[in-house]
């Protein structure tokens, strides 16, 4: 429940003399649950941590007893498992990401399922959305990137594999050698985890706006039609929502894997 | 429990919580941990085993095949072999059966003329035989008869026999003469 939720059941309706109450940042601070000293312990944490359980929970009920005829939950965990190694990591890197593929698991399920709260009652909110969770997974992602670079090109190597293209013009080299730095060095680990927090942001915002103008607007008067319309359009939004968040699990599995397929091949 | 904040004023949403960064990474590790290290190596495992199973199965029906394959092919080569020799063998035995054949005719043939010739010889002789002992009879019967005719006895026994003999001579040359002159 996110404060405005709070805010509107309070009786905040347009007519009464309450002006609309706008999401804003706000949406996305919450007062601590508990503090132990100066650590806050704070609402996305515990989705956080319930996400942690829930991927670490169905995999272990798919895959703790593995069976050559699997049941249910083995097969539902089967076609996610073959999801990530074969649509992405086999697709993307080849033979030699099969030694990625528990990484790249591990972070669509995890990145997934935080980002699936955003729609589940009682939860309605993306962690994904506090720019920290998805900066981690991207801080981790940059590092296997930066550390397979140099680990199979060495450090010359390494430095040309994520500056340098080959058969250029002579002049433009200078140019494309700070290009290239910028994109791979620099914005790669930026895009990565802003990409992922925005999209579930702005689909958080736009959820929670229509929700609340559903309640603001909803008094016995023509403005209930309105009403009506901001609901319908928050449900086709939450339903949009759905698909964005399974996207943005696979595009940042997507990237993560084309990152660690640029720091393995050979020269570009 | 959460209440609107607006009063402390919202930080910048790209200024990331040090503590939720901690969590977040925390609770990835757990996730990474747990599905890195035994989950899905178990199922890699598992699907490995079963692609083992199916394939096995099919590689095992392969060779099964194939072995039956090869048996069928020693069986027919083993049946060629035998019409093979059988036709061998009685080629070989109608050779030797002509050749047994075309043998005793050859001895039969050997044999026949050796009869002939044993035949031919033995006339011969019986013949040479027979002539010593008619001219030694038409001797005495001569001798006799003319002993008779004459009254004298020829008993000199030479004398008798040059004129056995000369007679003989005589009556061989006429028939010998005959003979040429038959001819």
């Amino acid at each position: 429940m996110s404060a405005h939720t709070l805010l509107a059941e309070a009786g905040c309706h347009i007519q009464h003399d309450c002006a609309f109450p706008a999401p804003g940042l706000n949406s996305f601070d919450f007062k601590p649950i508990f503090s132990i000293g100066s650590f806050d312990f704070t609402k996305p944490m515990l989705l956080a941590l319930i996400c942690m359980v829930l991927v670490v929970g169905f995999f272990w009920a798919a895959f703790s007893k593995p069976k050559l005829v699997p049941g249910k939950m083995q097969m539902v965990g089967e076609i996610g498992y073959s999801f990530v190694s074969r649509s992405i990591a086999r697709e993307v890197i080849g033979k030699k990401g099969d030694k990625y593929v528990p990484f790249l698991t591990s972070v669509f399920f995890f990145v997934w399922i935080m980002n699936v709260m955003s729609v589940i009652p009682l939860a309605q909110f993306p962690a994904t959305s506090r720019f920290a969770f998805p900066v981690g997974l991207a801080a981790l992602v940059y590092i296997t990137y930066m550390y397979l670079t140099f680990k199979t090109h060495g450090f010359r190597g390494g430095i040309k594999n994520l500056v340098w293209l080959d058969g250029l013009p002579k002049p433009l080299v200078p140019l494309i050698v700070v290009l290239e730095f910028f994109s791979n060095v620099i914005l790669r680990p930026f895009t990565l985890a802003v990409r992922l927090w925005a999209n579930m942001f702005a689909g958080h915002m736009l959820i929670v706006m229509f929700s609340v103008a559903t309640w603001y607007l909803l008094t016995p008067a023509w403005f209930a039609a309105v009403s009506g319309g901001s609901f319908i359009v928050a449900i086709l939004l939450t339903a949009l929502e759905v698909l964005i968040q399974f996207l943005q699990a696979y595009i940042f599995t997507l990237l993560a894997s084309i990152y660690i397929s640029g720091a393995l091949e050979e020269g570009h | 429990m959460m209440t609107f904040l607006a009063a402390e004023g919202a930080q910048n949403p790209l200024i990331p919580d040090t503590a939720e960064l901690i969590v977040g990474l925390l609770c990835f590790f757990i996730v990474f941990g747990m599905l890195g290290k035994k989950l899905l190596p178990n199922i890699q495992k598992t699907l490995e085993e079963r692609h083992d199973a199916i394939e096995g199965g099919l590689e095992r029906a392969e060779k099964a095949q194939a072995e039956a394959n090869r048996t069928l092919e020693e069986y027919k080569a083993q049946l060629a072999d035998a019409r093979h020799e059988a036709a061998r063998i009685t080629e070989q035995a109608r050779e030797q059966g002509a050749a047994i054949i075309a043998e005793m005719r050859e001895e039969g043939q050997r044999q026949r003329d050796a009869i002939i010739a044993a035949g031919h010889a033995q006339i011969e002789a019986d013949r040479r035989q027979v002539t010593v002992t008619l001219r030694q009879e038409v001797g005495r019967i001569a001798t006799d008869l003319a002993g008779k005719l004459v009254g004298e006895a020829l008993e000199d026994n030479a004398r008798q026999s040059r004129t056995i003999d000369r007679f003989l001579d005589g009556l061989e040359e006429s028939a010998s003469s005959t003979a040429e002159a038959a001819r």
